[in-house]
Order: structure tokens, then sequence, then C-alpha cells
């Protein structure tokens, strides 16, 4: 556990020292103070836009720092031959991948907090009010997504040879399920055979990550989702963050680092 | 060196008199000239996300049963537009097809709700939403004022906009300033002048001024070249009602009367309009125990 710990720690702080995180905060901020600073008919009570606003660039932002930091690391471990006296240490490939996710994911957990607490202060500065029960839902919903994206691209590192074709492909393909993952069912039931018995396996396969999506319910002040649903939506996200984790560790465990 | 020269001198001499053409026909704007065409197409999804967040976010995708919200809710509501909704507004999304459908709605806004009445979370309690208070029917106007900025030509964001703005959020100023800028980019549209003398009756109280834009409004609609479509006809319906219920209120029936026959001839219920003109020719028409009654010897 301490190796794993040890190798999260060293991504963490590559994250602080890179610049991506601090030109993404950087740009989410100044977009949305310039959006804010608009006059719709003189009233400053209007938010929900600047919320919805904010909010897709967190998640743009969220989702460029997880794939772009996670792509990265065993490619470069590789390129810097830093991986052979990591693993000559008593610290095995799993624990290796273990330790990359960990660290990877508790980054994006650091960055999301720092942009969800700026979201928090722009919506209260004009509702006068902090929903802090759904802006945790959401929060916490939106960091165990980016658990599978990190697992994922995981796994697509050891699957591709450069970090940019993982990442592009990546972003790809969690892009399409973020946009048509909840419509597929839709898609297959209007095909015929085999189209129907395909698209309906990729519906029950993929991990859908739209359903972390919870956007709308914070931009317009629905109640919280029940706590048995969220409960349910965690579990399912550990799940499928532990078969890309397995689906990582059986390749690596394969795969030649020469 | 020279032959950058030679080219850069080329392109200009070419790129300019397109320019100008471009000045005469008045798209002046950036946006206008990046974006071409694409601004109609973007204005209207901006004109329906403004209706989804009117739904507070509950509102059908390009996937789903839209039969429901042909027209857009806050459209009809203001008159700006007329409904041709079917169907129930709240089963767009049909029975879930599986069990991640099932569980993925616990994720998403799940009531239909309108924002004018609380939005999601309903009205205070104790309170009356009234006239005066639109609840949080504000959060529309981003998406209207960039819609209409996409697309000035498009007549209903003014519409919906400006009585959004003097009905339910008391902004009366707001409402004729942006209909008056409708005006800019649609002189002598029947829809804008009809909505403008909306605010002058029910806002300012000017009853002459609302009745002149109204007569002038259908004079436009009058001159208005090309066949009428179902939504002309229903300006025309609005502004020759109004028209005839002003000159009602004020005694001037034999007004009141030519402006319900002109009502009649777009009405979906002619009946119903011959039925009130009947009536007002009643009380324009003598008594019937008149002077000859009154006067036997006679």
């Amino acid at each position: 556990m301490n190796s794993i710990l040890a190798v999260a720690g060293v991504v963490i702080k590559e994250m602080y020292r890179r610049k991506d995180f601090y030109v993404l905060l950087i740009l989410t901020v100044v977009i949305t103070a310039l959006m804010g600073s608009v006059n719709f008919f003189n009233d400053d009570k209007i938010v929900r836009y600047l919320k919805e606003i904010c909010l897709l660039l967190i998640w743009i932002s969220s989702l460029v720092i997880a794939i772009v930091t996670t792509a990265r690391q065993i490619p470069f471990e590789k390129e810097s031959r830093t991986i052979f006296p990591l693993l000559a240490k008593p610290i095995s490939r799993s624990q290796l991948l273990a330790g990359k996710f960990l660290g990877c994911w508790l980054a994006c957990g650091i960055a999301l907090i720092c942009f969800y607490t700026f979201f928090g202060c722009i919506s209260a500065s004009r509702e006068h009010h902090w929903h802090l029960l759904n802006y945790f839902q959401a929060a916490t919903l939106h960091w165990f997504m980016l658990g599978i994206v990190v697992a994922l691209v995981l796994l697509g590192s050891l699957v591709f040879t450069a970090p940019s074709s993982n990442a592009t492909t990546l972003f790809v393909i969690i892009g399409g399920i973020l946009f048509m993952g909840r419509y597929l069912n839709h898609f297959a039931l209007r095909m015929s055979e085999p189209g129907h018995t395909i698209v309906s396996s990729i519906y029950y396969v993929i991990p859908h990550l739209e359903i972390f999506d919870v956007r709308d319910l914070i931009i317009h002040n629905w109640p919280t989702i029940a706590w048995k649903y969220y409960a349910i939506a965690v579990v399912y996200a550990l799940i499928y963050c532990g078969i890309f984790l397995a689906g990582a560790c059986l390749v690596f465990r394969r795969k030649a680092l020469h | 060196m020279l032959l950058l020269l030679v080219v850069c001198f080329s392109l200009a001499a070419w790129l300019d008199p397109r320019f100008q053409a471009r000045q005469q026909t008045g798209s002046r704007d950036a946006m206008s000239l990046l974006m071409g065409d694409s601004r109609q197409i973007i204005a209207g999804l901006f004109f329906t996300k403004a209706d989804a967040y009117f739904h507070s976010g509950f509102y059908p995708t390009m996937f789903d049963n839209k039969e429901a919200f042909k027209t857009e809710h806050m459209a009809a509501d203001a008159g700006a537009l007329k409904e041709k909704n079917q169907g129930e507004e709240t089963e767009f999304m049909g029975k879930p097809r599986d069990f991640i459908e099932d569980f993925e709605r616990n994720f998403l806004p799940s009531k239909h709700t309108h924002l004018d009445e609380g939005g999601a979370q309903g009205p205070e309690s104790g309170t009356d939403l009234g006239e005066s208070k639109g609840g949080l029917v504000g959060e529309i106007l981003p998406w209207l004022q960039m819609s209409a900025e996409l697309d000035p030509h498009r007549i209903e964001t003014y519409m919906v906009t400006a009585y959004w703005l003097r009905k339910r959020m008391g902004k009366a100023n707001e409402a004729e300033q942006f209909l008056r800028e409708g005006l800019r980019a649609n002189p002598g549209n029947p829809a804008l002048l009809f909505e403008l003398g909306r605010v002058y009756l029910e806002d300012r109280k000017d009853a002459v001024r609302a009745r002149n834009l109204w007569e002038y409004g259908v004079r436009q609609w009058d001159v208005q070249p090309g066949p009428k479509s179902e939504q002309d006809d229903f300006i025309l319906f609005q502004l020759t009602l109004y028209l005839a219920r002003l000159e009602e209120g004020e005694g001037n029936l034999p007004a009141a009367i030519h402006w319900l026959k002109r009502v009649k001839t777009v009405s979906p219920e002619p009946d119903k309009i011959e039925k009130q003109i009947g009536e007002l020719q009643q009380k324009l028409s003598p008594p019937a125990d008149g002077p000859a009654a009154t006067s036997p010897g006679r």
C-alpha cells in the first residue's frame, strides 16, 4: 500500500507542477467572469446561463486534465527509462498501475475541488444561496466518472503506442458516450439485424458515463438525487474502474518494456 | 519579396469589391461575416434552449417524441405563436426500454414545470405568483437575447421576450426598447406592432397610441406581399380582436363591429364572432318600443 501511495504522490506533485491545470482553471475563471459581466435587461439575478457555461467549462477542463495526465504516465516512464528502476524496487507492475490510477484520480479530485469551489462562489454571488448537498452529489459523481475515464485511459496507454493516439481515441470514445450513450438503445430499435444486435451489445457493455452528468439538476436547482440511486451509481463506477484496471494489469503483465 | 507584394496587392484588389458589396447589403458585423447563414440555425437552437430553460431542463431531445412541444410553451403562453401541440407533455420520454434507461432517469429532470410557476422548486409556500411576479422566468432572457442578436429577423423572439419582460417581470421600458430594436431590423412588422401596442395599452394605459399602432399593423399586414401563412392569419386575428375590444371598451360600437367583421375572416370560430357582432348591432339599433309606440294617438 505504501508503494501505491508513494507512486500516487509523485503523480499528484507532477500535476500541480505542470501548467495544464492552472491554464484551464484561469481560462474557466476568465470566460465565466466575462459572460457574467454581460447585462441582460438590467436584471442582476439571472444566473442559470452562467452556471451552465461554467459547468460546461469545468467538464471540458476536467476531461482534458484526466485524459492528458493519464495518457502520458506509462509512456513517459518508458521513454525516460525510469520504469526499470521503479520495477526493480519491491513494487509489482500491478502496484505501479494502481499507484498511477490512484494518483491521476486524486489529482482529478483536487482539480475538481478547485473548480467546484469557484462554481459555488459564482452561483452563490447571484443566488445568495448554497445548495451544498446538490453540489456535493454533482462533484462526487463527476469525480467517480473521471475514475472510469482514468482507468480506461490507463488501459489505452498500454494498448496504443503513442500518448497522442491514446488521448485522441479516448476523447472521441468518451465524447461519443457522453453525447450518444443514452440513445443507443433508441437507434438499435430502428435497425435491422445484425446492426440491432451490435448496437444493443455496445449499449449494454459501455460504461454509461452520461449517468454521472447531472448538470441539468444543478443548473435548474432540482432537489437532490435519492441517496440509494447515488450509492448505486458510485458502485457502478467502481465496478467499471475495477474492470478496466484489471484489464490494464493483464495487458501490462504480458507487455515487454523494451 | 516582390512576388509577395504582388500576391498581397492582387488579393486586396480581389477582396475589396466583395467587401464593399457586403457593406451595401447591410451585413456589416463580424458575426454575420464569420457565421453566414448558420447563425439562423444557432438562433433557432437558442430559442429552443430558452424553452428548455422555461421547463427547468425537462425537455425532449431530438430522439424523443416532440409532439407536445411543436410550439414552444413560452411562446404559446405569450401569444406569440399559434399553439400546435398535441399529446401529453409529460410523456415525451415514453416508458423506459431497459433497466439502464430506467436507472438513468433518476439523474435527469423528471417533472413538467414552468419557470413562471416556480420551476423545479415550485412556488414558495404561502405566496401567490400573481401577474407581476414571474418566478424565475428571467432565466430564459439571455438565450432569447442571443437568439435575437444572431437572427434579428426572427419575430417570435422579440414577441416572447417582450411579453415575459413586461407581464411577469414588470419591465415595460425594457420590453418597449427591445421591440423597437426588432422594428428597426424588421420595419413595419405587424406582429411587433401588435406587441408594442399591447405595451402601450396594458402598461402605459395609452389607448390612443395602442390603437394607432394596431391600425398601422393591420395596414402593414394588408400590404405584405406573398401568400399569407397560418401564423400571419393568427397575427391579424390578434390585431383585429384587440382593436375590436378596445373600441367596444371605449363605446365606439360601429368601429368595434367593423373590426369584428375583420376578425371573422380569420377566426377559427366565426359563428361566435358573428354572435358577438349581432349583440353589438342590437345595442346600436334603436329600441323596439320607440316614439311610435309611446304616442298611440298618431
